[in-house]
Protein backbone atom coordinates (compact mmCIF):
# COMPACT_ATOMS: atom_id res chain seq x y z
CA UNK A 1 0.00 0.00 0.00
CA UNK A 2 2.60 2.52 0.94
CA UNK A 3 4.59 1.82 -2.32
CA UNK A 4 1.58 2.85 -4.44
CA UNK A 5 1.23 6.43 -3.22
CA UNK A 6 3.78 8.53 -4.75
CA UNK A 7 7.07 9.34 -2.63
CA UNK A 8 6.42 12.83 -1.01
CA UNK A 9 10.62 12.40 -0.05
CA UNK A 10 13.77 9.77 -0.69
CA UNK A 11 14.54 7.58 1.58
CA UNK A 12 17.07 8.50 4.23
CA UNK A 13 18.65 6.73 7.38
CA UNK A 14 18.53 10.47 9.07
CA UNK A 15 16.00 10.86 11.87
CA UNK A 16 14.07 14.03 12.78
CA UNK A 17 12.53 14.58 9.42
CA UNK A 18 8.64 14.71 10.93
CA UNK A 19 9.97 16.71 13.77
CA UNK A 20 12.04 19.20 12.19
CA UNK A 21 9.51 20.15 9.21
CA UNK A 22 6.71 20.05 11.42
CA UNK A 23 8.42 22.59 13.41
CA UNK A 24 9.40 24.78 10.37
CA UNK A 25 5.90 24.49 9.25
CA UNK A 26 3.72 25.23 12.09
CA UNK A 27 5.76 28.18 12.85
CA UNK A 28 6.19 29.48 9.28
CA UNK A 29 1.93 29.46 9.72
CA UNK A 30 1.50 30.56 12.81
CA UNK A 31 4.06 33.81 12.28
CA UNK A 32 4.09 34.58 8.80
CA UNK A 33 1.68 32.57 6.47
CA UNK A 34 -1.92 33.36 8.44
CA UNK A 35 -1.32 36.59 9.36
CA UNK A 36 -0.65 37.28 5.44
CA UNK A 37 -3.17 35.29 4.70
CA UNK A 38 -5.57 37.55 7.01
CA UNK A 39 -4.19 40.88 5.01
CA UNK A 40 -5.33 39.34 1.24
CA UNK A 41 -9.04 38.11 3.06
CA UNK A 42 -9.62 41.31 4.41
CA UNK A 43 -8.68 43.06 1.67
CA UNK A 44 -10.78 40.45 -0.28
CA UNK A 45 -14.08 41.46 2.10
CA UNK A 46 -13.92 45.04 0.99
CA UNK A 47 -15.18 44.00 -2.17
CA UNK A 48 -14.17 45.64 -5.76
CA UNK A 49 -15.69 49.17 -5.27
CA UNK A 50 -14.63 49.79 -2.30
CA UNK A 51 -11.07 48.92 -3.56
CA UNK A 52 -11.00 50.78 -6.46
CA UNK A 53 -11.74 53.71 -4.82
CA UNK A 54 -8.90 53.35 -2.29
CA UNK A 55 -6.79 52.16 -4.88
CA UNK A 56 -7.59 55.00 -7.79
CA UNK A 57 -7.29 58.07 -4.33
CA UNK A 58 -4.64 60.52 -6.15
CA UNK A 59 -2.56 60.42 -2.80
CA UNK A 60 -2.34 56.66 -2.78
CA UNK A 61 -0.93 57.09 -6.55
CA UNK A 62 1.69 59.37 -5.61
CA UNK A 63 2.96 57.52 -2.75
CA UNK A 64 3.30 54.36 -4.21
CA UNK A 65 4.89 56.24 -7.43
CA UNK A 66 7.29 57.51 -5.15
CA UNK A 67 8.04 54.36 -3.04
CA UNK A 68 8.57 52.05 -6.62
CA UNK A 69 10.28 55.32 -8.23
CA UNK A 70 12.62 56.04 -5.56
CA UNK A 71 13.58 52.29 -4.74
CA UNK A 72 14.29 51.92 -8.80
CA UNK A 73 16.72 55.06 -8.52
CA UNK A 74 18.24 54.23 -5.61
CA UNK A 75 18.97 50.95 -6.73
CA UNK A 76 20.24 52.41 -9.92
CA UNK A 77 22.73 54.26 -8.34
CA UNK A 78 23.70 51.40 -5.74
CA UNK A 79 24.26 49.21 -9.23
CA UNK A 80 27.02 51.41 -10.22
CA UNK A 81 29.01 52.56 -6.47
CA UNK A 82 28.03 48.65 -5.48
CA UNK A 83 30.15 47.49 -8.71
CA UNK A 84 32.59 50.14 -7.91
CA UNK A 85 32.75 48.93 -4.05
CA UNK A 86 33.15 45.36 -5.28
CA UNK A 87 35.74 45.91 -7.75
CA UNK A 88 37.89 47.80 -5.36
CA UNK A 89 37.47 45.28 -2.34
CA UNK A 90 37.85 42.38 -4.42
CA UNK A 91 40.71 43.12 -7.08
CA UNK A 92 42.75 45.93 -5.27
CA UNK A 93 44.96 45.57 -1.70
CA UNK A 94 45.55 48.27 0.40
CA UNK A 95 45.98 49.51 4.05
CA UNK A 96 42.10 49.57 5.24
CA UNK A 97 40.40 46.96 2.78
CA UNK A 98 39.55 44.74 5.29
CA UNK A 99 38.29 47.73 7.37
CA UNK A 100 35.69 49.21 4.43
CA UNK A 101 34.87 45.47 4.13
CA UNK A 102 33.47 44.90 7.32
CA UNK A 103 32.20 48.40 6.84
CA UNK A 104 30.15 48.09 4.18
CA UNK A 105 27.70 46.14 6.09
CA UNK A 106 26.99 49.21 8.22
CA UNK A 107 23.43 49.70 7.06
CA UNK A 108 22.40 46.41 7.46
CA UNK A 109 23.58 46.31 11.32
CA UNK A 110 22.65 50.25 11.74
CA UNK A 111 18.40 50.02 12.92
CA UNK A 112 16.79 52.08 10.64
CA UNK A 113 15.78 55.13 12.97
CA UNK A 114 18.94 55.40 14.28
CA UNK A 115 20.26 55.62 10.55
CA UNK A 116 16.76 58.18 9.69
CA UNK A 117 18.20 60.47 12.36
CA UNK A 118 21.39 60.63 11.91
CA UNK A 119 20.74 61.03 7.70
CA UNK A 120 18.04 64.14 8.58
CA UNK A 121 20.72 65.67 10.96
CA UNK A 122 22.84 65.71 7.69
CA UNK A 123 20.86 66.22 4.85
CA UNK A 124 18.40 68.83 7.20
CA UNK A 125 18.68 72.48 6.04
CA UNK A 126 20.61 73.00 8.97
CA UNK A 127 22.64 69.81 8.93
CA UNK A 128 26.18 69.32 7.90
CA UNK A 129 25.90 68.71 4.26
CA UNK A 130 22.24 70.10 3.97
CA UNK A 131 23.18 73.37 5.06
CA UNK A 132 25.92 73.63 1.98
CA UNK A 133 23.40 72.47 -0.51
CA UNK A 134 20.67 75.32 0.90
CA UNK A 135 23.34 77.90 0.16
CA UNK A 136 24.13 76.17 -3.67
CA UNK A 137 19.73 77.01 -3.64
CA UNK A 138 18.61 73.11 -3.53
CA UNK A 139 17.05 71.42 -0.87
CA UNK A 140 17.82 67.59 -0.03
CA UNK A 141 15.20 66.35 3.26
CA UNK A 142 11.84 67.19 2.59
CA UNK A 143 12.16 65.90 -0.81
CA UNK A 144 12.06 62.97 -3.40
CA UNK A 145 16.28 63.16 -3.37
CA UNK A 146 15.85 62.80 0.47
CA UNK A 147 14.21 59.56 -0.19
CA UNK A 148 16.67 58.39 -2.59
CA UNK A 149 19.35 59.11 -0.36
CA UNK A 150 17.83 57.25 2.13
CA UNK A 151 17.57 54.07 0.26
CA UNK A 152 20.63 54.40 -1.43
CA UNK A 153 22.23 54.05 2.43
CA UNK A 154 20.07 51.25 2.82
CA UNK A 155 20.39 48.89 -0.35
CA UNK A 156 24.45 49.39 -1.23
CA UNK A 157 25.23 46.17 1.22
CA UNK A 158 22.54 44.07 -0.33
CA UNK A 159 25.15 44.53 -4.39
CA UNK A 160 28.08 44.85 -2.86
CA UNK A 161 27.32 41.35 -0.83
CA UNK A 162 26.42 39.69 -3.78
CA UNK A 163 28.57 40.99 -6.65
CA UNK A 164 31.57 40.33 -4.63
CA UNK A 165 31.70 36.49 -4.15
CA UNK A 166 30.87 36.52 -7.79
CA UNK A 167 33.65 38.54 -8.31
CA UNK A 168 35.95 36.60 -6.73
CA UNK A 169 35.34 33.68 -8.97
CA UNK A 170 35.92 35.57 -12.34
CA UNK A 171 38.69 33.52 -13.92
CA UNK A 172 42.08 36.14 -13.98
CA UNK A 173 43.30 33.97 -16.68
CA UNK A 174 40.31 34.87 -19.52
CA UNK A 175 41.49 38.79 -19.06
CA UNK A 176 45.40 37.68 -20.17
CA UNK A 177 44.48 36.36 -23.24
CA UNK A 178 41.95 38.88 -23.76
CA UNK A 179 44.94 41.43 -22.79
CA UNK A 180 47.50 39.34 -24.98
CA UNK A 181 45.07 39.11 -28.46
CA UNK A 182 45.24 42.83 -27.99
CA UNK A 183 42.33 44.43 -26.61
CA UNK A 184 42.85 47.76 -24.17
CA UNK A 185 42.30 47.15 -20.25
CA UNK A 186 38.51 49.28 -20.58
CA UNK A 187 37.61 46.29 -23.30
CA UNK A 188 38.52 43.81 -21.53
CA UNK A 189 36.57 44.85 -18.81
CA UNK A 190 33.42 45.79 -20.04
CA UNK A 191 34.19 43.03 -22.73
CA UNK A 192 35.21 40.19 -20.92
CA UNK A 193 34.64 40.60 -17.26
CA UNK A 194 31.51 42.48 -16.61
CA UNK A 195 29.65 40.10 -18.79
CA UNK A 196 29.93 37.37 -16.59
CA UNK A 197 29.13 39.12 -13.50
CA UNK A 198 25.94 41.29 -14.72
CA UNK A 199 23.49 38.37 -13.43
CA UNK A 200 24.75 38.95 -9.64
CA UNK A 201 24.68 42.62 -10.21
CA UNK A 202 20.79 42.36 -11.54
CA UNK A 203 20.15 39.78 -8.28
CA UNK A 204 21.83 42.41 -5.91
CA UNK A 205 20.32 45.58 -7.56
CA UNK A 206 16.78 43.72 -7.61
CA UNK A 207 17.09 42.60 -3.85
CA UNK A 208 18.24 46.48 -2.78
CA UNK A 209 15.11 47.52 -5.04
CA UNK A 210 12.61 45.04 -3.02
CA UNK A 211 14.41 46.28 0.24
CA UNK A 212 14.06 50.50 -0.62
CA UNK A 213 10.35 49.58 -1.79
CA UNK A 214 9.20 49.02 1.62
CA UNK A 215 11.60 51.01 3.69
CA UNK A 216 10.44 53.12 6.63
CA UNK A 217 12.88 53.95 9.31
CA UNK A 218 15.30 55.67 7.23
CA UNK A 219 13.27 57.17 5.14
CA UNK A 220 10.24 59.03 7.59
CA UNK A 221 12.74 61.77 9.37
CA UNK A 222 14.65 62.64 6.12
CA UNK A 223 11.30 62.75 3.65
CA UNK A 224 9.44 65.47 5.85
CA UNK A 225 6.33 63.11 4.95
CA UNK A 226 4.75 66.38 2.67
CA UNK A 227 1.48 64.16 1.29
CA UNK A 228 1.54 64.25 -2.73
CA UNK A 229 5.30 65.21 -2.47
CA UNK A 230 7.40 63.20 0.13
CA UNK A 231 5.11 60.87 1.38
CA UNK A 232 6.07 56.74 0.80
CA UNK A 233 3.72 54.03 0.71
CA UNK A 234 4.61 52.46 4.33
CA UNK A 235 3.85 55.77 5.49
CA UNK A 236 0.47 56.09 4.38
CA UNK A 237 0.04 52.45 5.63
CA UNK A 238 0.82 53.81 9.17
CA UNK A 239 -1.39 57.61 8.78
CA UNK A 240 -4.44 55.30 7.46
CA UNK A 241 -3.68 53.04 10.75
CA UNK A 242 -3.71 55.78 12.75
CA UNK A 243 -6.97 57.07 11.59
CA UNK A 244 -8.64 53.63 11.91
CA UNK A 245 -8.73 53.48 8.22
CA UNK A 246 -8.24 49.81 8.76
CA UNK A 247 -9.61 49.40 5.06
CA UNK A 248 -7.27 52.04 3.43
CA UNK A 249 -4.14 50.55 5.18
CA UNK A 250 -5.17 46.88 4.10
CA UNK A 251 -6.04 48.04 0.07
CA UNK A 252 -2.55 50.29 0.32
CA UNK A 253 -0.41 47.21 1.83
CA UNK A 254 -1.71 44.45 -0.72
CA UNK A 255 -1.14 46.79 -3.76
CA UNK A 256 2.28 47.15 -2.48
CA UNK A 257 2.54 43.32 -2.14
CA UNK A 258 1.36 42.57 -5.14
CA UNK A 259 3.17 44.90 -7.35
CA UNK A 260 6.45 43.89 -6.37
CA UNK A 261 5.73 40.54 -6.08
CA UNK A 262 5.40 40.85 -9.77
CA UNK A 263 7.99 43.15 -10.70
CA UNK A 264 10.17 40.55 -8.51
CA UNK A 265 8.62 37.72 -10.59
CA UNK A 266 9.70 39.39 -13.87
CA UNK A 267 13.16 39.95 -12.85
CA UNK A 268 13.25 36.44 -11.85
CA UNK A 269 11.90 35.66 -15.54
CA UNK A 270 14.16 37.64 -17.57
CA UNK A 271 17.74 36.28 -15.62
CA UNK A 272 16.39 32.75 -16.04
CA UNK A 273 15.85 33.69 -19.83
CA UNK A 274 19.00 36.10 -20.05
CA UNK A 275 20.76 32.93 -18.76
CA UNK A 276 19.17 30.26 -21.16
CA UNK A 277 20.33 32.86 -23.69
CA UNK A 278 23.56 33.36 -22.81
CA UNK A 279 24.56 30.02 -21.88
CA UNK A 280 25.36 29.32 -17.60
CA UNK A 281 27.33 32.21 -17.05
CA UNK B 1 63.12 34.21 -24.25
CA UNK B 2 63.33 31.99 -22.41
CA UNK B 3 60.08 30.74 -19.78
CA UNK B 4 61.52 32.99 -17.16
CA UNK B 5 61.95 36.02 -19.17
CA UNK B 6 58.67 36.07 -20.11
CA UNK B 7 56.93 35.44 -16.76
CA UNK B 8 59.28 38.68 -15.69
CA UNK B 9 57.80 40.66 -18.27
CA UNK B 10 54.73 39.82 -17.17
CA UNK B 11 55.66 40.70 -13.61
CA UNK B 12 56.64 44.07 -14.38
CA UNK B 13 52.86 44.50 -15.70
CA UNK B 14 50.02 42.64 -15.02
CA UNK B 15 48.40 42.87 -18.10
CA UNK B 16 45.34 41.99 -16.02
CA UNK B 17 44.65 44.73 -13.85
CA UNK B 18 44.62 48.84 -14.53
CA UNK B 19 47.51 51.07 -14.49
CA UNK B 20 48.66 52.63 -11.48
CA UNK B 21 46.36 55.63 -12.02
CA UNK B 22 43.51 54.05 -12.16
CA UNK B 23 43.56 51.68 -9.37
CA UNK B 24 44.49 54.98 -7.01
CA UNK B 25 41.84 57.08 -8.72
CA UNK B 26 39.11 53.83 -7.95
CA UNK B 27 40.09 53.45 -4.50
CA UNK B 28 39.67 56.94 -3.43
CA UNK B 29 36.69 57.33 -5.17
CA UNK B 30 34.93 54.03 -3.26
CA UNK B 31 36.58 55.72 -0.05
CA UNK B 32 34.83 59.07 -0.94
CA UNK B 33 31.64 57.51 -1.25
CA UNK B 34 31.56 55.55 1.72
CA UNK B 35 32.99 58.43 4.13
CA UNK B 36 30.50 60.95 3.03
CA UNK B 37 27.98 58.33 2.74
CA UNK B 38 27.79 55.45 5.14
CA UNK B 39 30.70 56.91 7.57
CA UNK B 40 29.02 60.65 8.03
CA UNK B 41 26.03 59.51 9.36
CA UNK B 42 27.39 57.35 11.81
CA UNK B 43 29.90 59.99 13.08
CA UNK B 44 26.78 62.88 13.02
CA UNK B 45 25.24 59.97 15.62
CA UNK B 46 28.05 59.89 18.28
CA UNK B 47 28.76 63.88 17.82
CA UNK B 48 25.06 65.06 18.96
CA UNK B 49 24.71 62.14 21.25
CA UNK B 50 27.63 63.39 23.37
CA UNK B 51 27.07 67.47 22.31
CA UNK B 52 26.33 68.01 25.68
CA UNK B 53 29.00 65.82 27.30
CA UNK B 54 29.14 62.92 29.05
CA UNK B 55 26.70 63.98 31.98
CA UNK B 56 23.36 64.94 29.57
CA UNK B 57 24.27 61.96 27.92
CA UNK B 58 24.21 59.41 30.94
CA UNK B 59 21.45 61.55 31.91
CA UNK B 60 19.05 60.93 28.98
CA UNK B 61 19.73 57.12 29.27
CA UNK B 62 18.78 57.08 33.27
CA UNK B 63 15.36 58.85 32.43
CA UNK B 64 12.45 56.18 33.94
CA UNK B 65 10.93 56.07 30.12
CA UNK B 66 14.49 55.42 28.26
CA UNK B 67 15.50 52.15 31.02
CA UNK B 68 11.58 50.70 30.26
CA UNK B 69 12.46 51.05 26.51
CA UNK B 70 15.73 49.41 26.62
CA UNK B 71 14.61 46.71 29.26
CA UNK B 72 11.70 45.76 26.83
CA UNK B 73 14.17 45.60 23.76
CA UNK B 74 16.46 43.22 25.80
CA UNK B 75 13.45 40.85 26.84
CA UNK B 76 11.98 41.23 23.25
CA UNK B 77 15.28 40.33 21.42
CA UNK B 78 15.43 37.29 24.29
CA UNK B 79 12.14 35.95 23.30
CA UNK B 80 12.68 36.48 19.39
CA UNK B 81 16.44 35.95 18.93
CA UNK B 82 15.99 32.23 20.24
CA UNK B 83 13.04 31.24 19.03
CA UNK B 84 13.86 32.00 15.32
CA UNK B 85 17.19 30.13 16.38
CA UNK B 86 15.36 26.87 16.88
CA UNK B 87 13.26 27.32 13.70
CA UNK B 88 16.41 28.04 12.08
CA UNK B 89 17.85 25.01 12.71
CA UNK B 90 14.37 23.17 12.26
CA UNK B 91 14.53 24.71 8.70
CA UNK B 92 17.82 23.63 7.93
CA UNK B 93 17.84 20.42 9.46
CA UNK B 94 14.42 19.27 7.26
CA UNK B 95 15.63 21.43 3.51
CA UNK B 96 19.84 20.42 4.08
CA UNK B 97 19.41 16.65 5.43
CA UNK B 98 16.34 15.43 3.25
CA UNK B 99 15.10 15.44 -0.16
CA UNK B 100 11.65 16.08 -0.30
CA UNK B 101 8.29 17.50 -2.34
CA UNK B 102 7.46 21.34 -1.81
CA UNK B 103 11.31 21.66 -0.62
CA UNK B 104 11.72 24.91 -3.19
CA UNK B 105 8.38 26.33 -2.48
CA UNK B 106 9.59 25.98 1.73
CA UNK B 107 12.82 27.71 1.08
CA UNK B 108 10.81 30.74 -0.79
CA UNK B 109 8.44 31.13 1.75
CA UNK B 110 11.02 31.10 4.63
CA UNK B 111 12.67 34.03 3.22
CA UNK B 112 9.28 35.85 2.23
CA UNK B 113 9.23 38.01 5.52
CA UNK B 114 12.44 39.55 3.73
CA UNK B 115 10.66 40.84 0.51
CA UNK B 116 7.63 42.13 2.97
CA UNK B 117 7.46 45.99 4.18
CA UNK B 118 8.06 45.96 8.06
CA UNK B 119 4.98 48.30 8.20
CA UNK B 120 3.02 45.41 6.23
CA UNK B 121 4.44 42.68 9.01
CA UNK B 122 2.73 44.84 11.83
CA UNK B 123 -0.27 45.57 9.50
CA UNK B 124 -0.80 41.76 9.15
CA UNK B 125 -1.30 41.65 13.16
CA UNK B 126 -3.12 44.61 13.72
CA UNK B 127 -5.72 42.94 10.63
CA UNK B 128 -5.41 39.40 12.94
CA UNK B 129 -5.88 40.63 16.50
CA UNK B 130 -6.72 44.35 16.46
CA UNK B 131 -9.85 45.42 18.03
CA UNK B 132 -11.62 45.70 14.42
CA UNK B 133 -10.60 41.90 13.68
CA UNK B 134 -12.32 39.24 13.96
CA UNK B 135 -10.40 37.76 16.82
CA UNK B 136 -11.12 40.97 18.37
CA UNK B 137 -14.02 40.77 20.52
CA UNK B 138 -12.76 37.42 21.44
CA UNK B 139 -9.62 38.40 23.02
CA UNK B 140 -11.48 41.38 24.69
CA UNK B 141 -13.92 39.34 26.26
CA UNK B 142 -10.72 37.02 27.88
CA UNK B 143 -8.73 39.82 28.59
CA UNK B 144 -5.86 38.60 25.86
CA UNK B 145 -3.94 41.98 25.48
CA UNK B 146 -1.93 40.99 21.75
CA UNK B 147 -1.57 44.50 20.10
CA UNK B 148 -0.78 47.30 21.34
CA UNK B 149 0.83 45.45 24.02
CA UNK B 150 4.36 43.07 24.82
CA UNK B 151 3.16 40.23 22.52
CA UNK B 152 2.47 42.16 19.33
CA UNK B 153 6.19 43.67 19.65
CA UNK B 154 7.17 40.13 20.09
CA UNK B 155 5.30 38.52 17.34
CA UNK B 156 5.88 41.41 15.18
CA UNK B 157 9.83 41.16 15.71
CA UNK B 158 9.99 37.43 15.38
CA UNK B 159 8.08 38.04 11.65
CA UNK B 160 10.70 40.10 10.62
CA UNK B 161 13.72 38.16 11.88
CA UNK B 162 12.13 35.14 10.60
CA UNK B 163 15.04 34.14 7.95
CA UNK B 164 18.17 35.31 9.39
CA UNK B 165 19.42 31.98 11.35
CA UNK B 166 17.68 29.64 8.20
CA UNK B 167 19.66 31.49 5.58
CA UNK B 168 23.02 31.37 7.17
CA UNK B 169 22.36 27.94 8.16
CA UNK B 170 20.44 26.09 5.25
CA UNK B 171 23.54 26.47 2.40
CA UNK B 172 25.92 25.52 4.52
CA UNK B 173 24.52 22.05 6.03
CA UNK B 174 23.48 21.57 2.72
CA UNK B 175 27.33 21.29 1.32
CA UNK B 176 28.11 19.62 4.36
CA UNK B 177 26.06 16.74 3.45
CA UNK B 178 25.01 13.41 5.72
CA UNK B 179 27.53 11.54 5.59
CA UNK B 180 29.09 12.46 9.38
CA UNK B 181 25.81 11.86 10.43
CA UNK B 182 25.34 8.94 9.20
CA UNK B 183 28.53 7.31 10.36
CA UNK B 184 27.46 8.36 13.61
CA UNK B 185 23.65 6.78 13.62
CA UNK B 186 25.55 3.64 12.13
CA UNK B 187 27.98 3.06 14.98
CA UNK B 188 24.81 3.12 17.11
CA UNK B 189 24.52 7.02 18.14
CA UNK B 190 21.26 8.18 19.03
CA UNK B 191 19.26 10.58 16.20
CA UNK B 192 19.62 13.66 19.27
CA UNK B 193 22.96 12.61 20.21
CA UNK B 194 23.94 12.62 16.48
CA UNK B 195 23.18 16.40 16.50
CA UNK B 196 24.48 17.75 19.65
CA UNK B 197 27.77 15.78 18.87
CA UNK B 198 28.28 15.67 15.30
CA UNK B 199 25.93 18.45 13.61
CA UNK B 200 26.47 21.16 16.25
CA UNK B 201 29.92 21.27 16.85
CA UNK B 202 29.89 21.26 12.54
CA UNK B 203 27.41 24.40 12.45
CA UNK B 204 28.32 26.22 15.66
CA UNK B 205 29.70 29.20 14.22
CA UNK B 206 27.53 29.41 11.48
CA UNK B 207 24.73 29.91 13.79
CA UNK B 208 26.56 32.25 15.86
CA UNK B 209 26.81 34.49 12.67
CA UNK B 210 23.05 34.09 11.87
CA UNK B 211 21.61 34.62 15.72
CA UNK B 212 24.28 37.98 15.98
CA UNK B 213 22.59 39.47 12.78
CA UNK B 214 18.96 38.37 14.00
CA UNK B 215 19.59 40.27 17.30
CA UNK B 216 21.03 43.22 15.93
CA UNK B 217 17.59 42.92 13.70
CA UNK B 218 15.33 42.33 16.41
CA UNK B 219 16.34 45.26 18.57
CA UNK B 220 16.84 47.52 15.78
CA UNK B 221 13.37 46.71 14.56
CA UNK B 222 10.83 49.75 13.95
CA UNK B 223 8.68 49.87 11.18
CA UNK B 224 7.00 46.68 12.29
CA UNK B 225 6.87 47.48 16.27
CA UNK B 226 5.86 50.99 15.46
CA UNK B 227 2.48 49.76 14.06
CA UNK B 228 1.91 46.92 16.90
CA UNK B 229 3.06 48.98 19.83
CA UNK B 230 0.60 52.04 20.49
CA UNK B 231 3.61 53.73 21.46
CA UNK B 232 2.61 53.89 25.30
CA UNK B 233 5.31 55.45 26.98
CA UNK B 234 7.45 53.43 29.82
CA UNK B 235 5.26 50.46 28.65
CA UNK B 236 5.33 49.57 24.96
CA UNK B 237 7.96 51.54 23.88
CA UNK B 238 11.62 49.55 22.32
CA UNK B 239 14.43 51.53 22.26
CA UNK B 240 13.94 52.62 18.41
CA UNK B 241 9.99 53.81 19.55
CA UNK B 242 11.93 56.10 21.99
CA UNK B 243 13.90 57.56 19.64
CA UNK B 244 11.18 58.83 17.34
CA UNK B 245 9.46 60.19 20.12
CA UNK B 246 11.93 62.37 21.71
CA UNK B 247 12.91 63.39 18.11
CA UNK B 248 9.32 64.17 17.58
CA UNK B 249 9.37 66.09 20.53
CA UNK B 250 12.72 68.28 19.26
CA UNK B 251 14.49 66.80 22.43
CA UNK B 252 17.61 66.32 19.72
CA UNK B 253 20.15 65.71 22.76
CA UNK B 254 18.37 62.68 24.45
CA UNK B 255 17.21 61.43 20.81
CA UNK B 256 20.65 61.21 19.82
CA UNK B 257 21.65 59.66 23.14
CA UNK B 258 19.87 57.06 22.96
CA UNK B 259 20.65 56.57 19.61
CA UNK B 260 24.46 56.37 20.04
CA UNK B 261 23.68 53.58 22.48
CA UNK B 262 21.58 51.36 19.41
CA UNK B 263 25.00 52.82 16.79
CA UNK B 264 27.30 51.21 19.90
CA UNK B 265 25.13 47.27 19.21
CA UNK B 266 25.53 48.25 15.64
CA UNK B 267 29.13 48.43 15.57
CA UNK B 268 29.85 45.71 18.18
CA UNK B 269 27.52 43.40 15.80
CA UNK B 270 30.01 44.58 12.84
CA UNK B 271 32.88 44.36 14.95
CA UNK B 272 31.69 40.16 15.95
CA UNK B 273 30.75 39.60 12.39
CA UNK B 274 33.82 40.40 10.87
CA UNK B 275 35.85 38.58 13.43
CA UNK B 276 34.21 35.59 13.10
CA UNK B 277 34.43 36.12 9.16
CA UNK B 278 37.97 36.11 9.62
CA UNK B 279 38.77 33.41 11.83
CA UNK B 280 36.23 31.34 10.89
CA UNK B 281 35.96 31.64 7.39
CA UNK B 282 35.70 28.05 6.35
CA UNK B 283 33.05 27.01 8.64
CA UNK B 284 31.08 30.00 7.16
CA UNK B 285 32.27 29.64 3.72
CA UNK B 286 29.34 27.73 2.25
CA UNK B 287 26.65 30.66 4.51
CA UNK B 288 28.70 33.71 2.54
CA UNK B 289 27.26 32.91 -0.85
CA UNK B 290 24.17 35.35 -0.09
Amino acid sequence: MALLLPRLREPSVIPGFGLALGFTVAALSLIVLIPLSALVLRAASIGPIGFWAIASDPRTLAALRLSFGAAFIAAAINTVFGLLLSWVLVRYRFPGRRFIDAAVDLPFALPTAVAGIAMAAVYAPNGWIGSIADKLGFKIAFTPVGVVLALVFIGLPFVVRTVQPVLEEVEREIEEVSALLGASRLRTVFKVVLPQIYPALLTGATLAFARGIGEYGSVIFIAGNIPMVSEIAPLLIVIKLEEFDYQGATVIALLMLVISFALLMVINLFQAWSRRRLGDV
Amino acid sequence: MSDIEISEVFRKRDVASEGRVARIALISLAAIFLLGFLFLPLIVVIVEGFRHGPAEFLEALADPDAVAAIKLTLLVAAIAVPFNAVVGVAAAWAIAKFNFRGKNLLLTLIDLPFSVSPVISGLVYVLLFGAQSWLGPWLKANHLEIIFAVPGIILATIFVTFPFVARELIPLMQSQGTSEEEASLTLGASGWYTFFNVTLPNIKWALLYGVLLCNARAMGEFGAVSVVSGHIRGLTNTMPLHIEILYNEFNFAAAFAVATLLAGLALLTLILKSALEWHYADSLAAAQQH
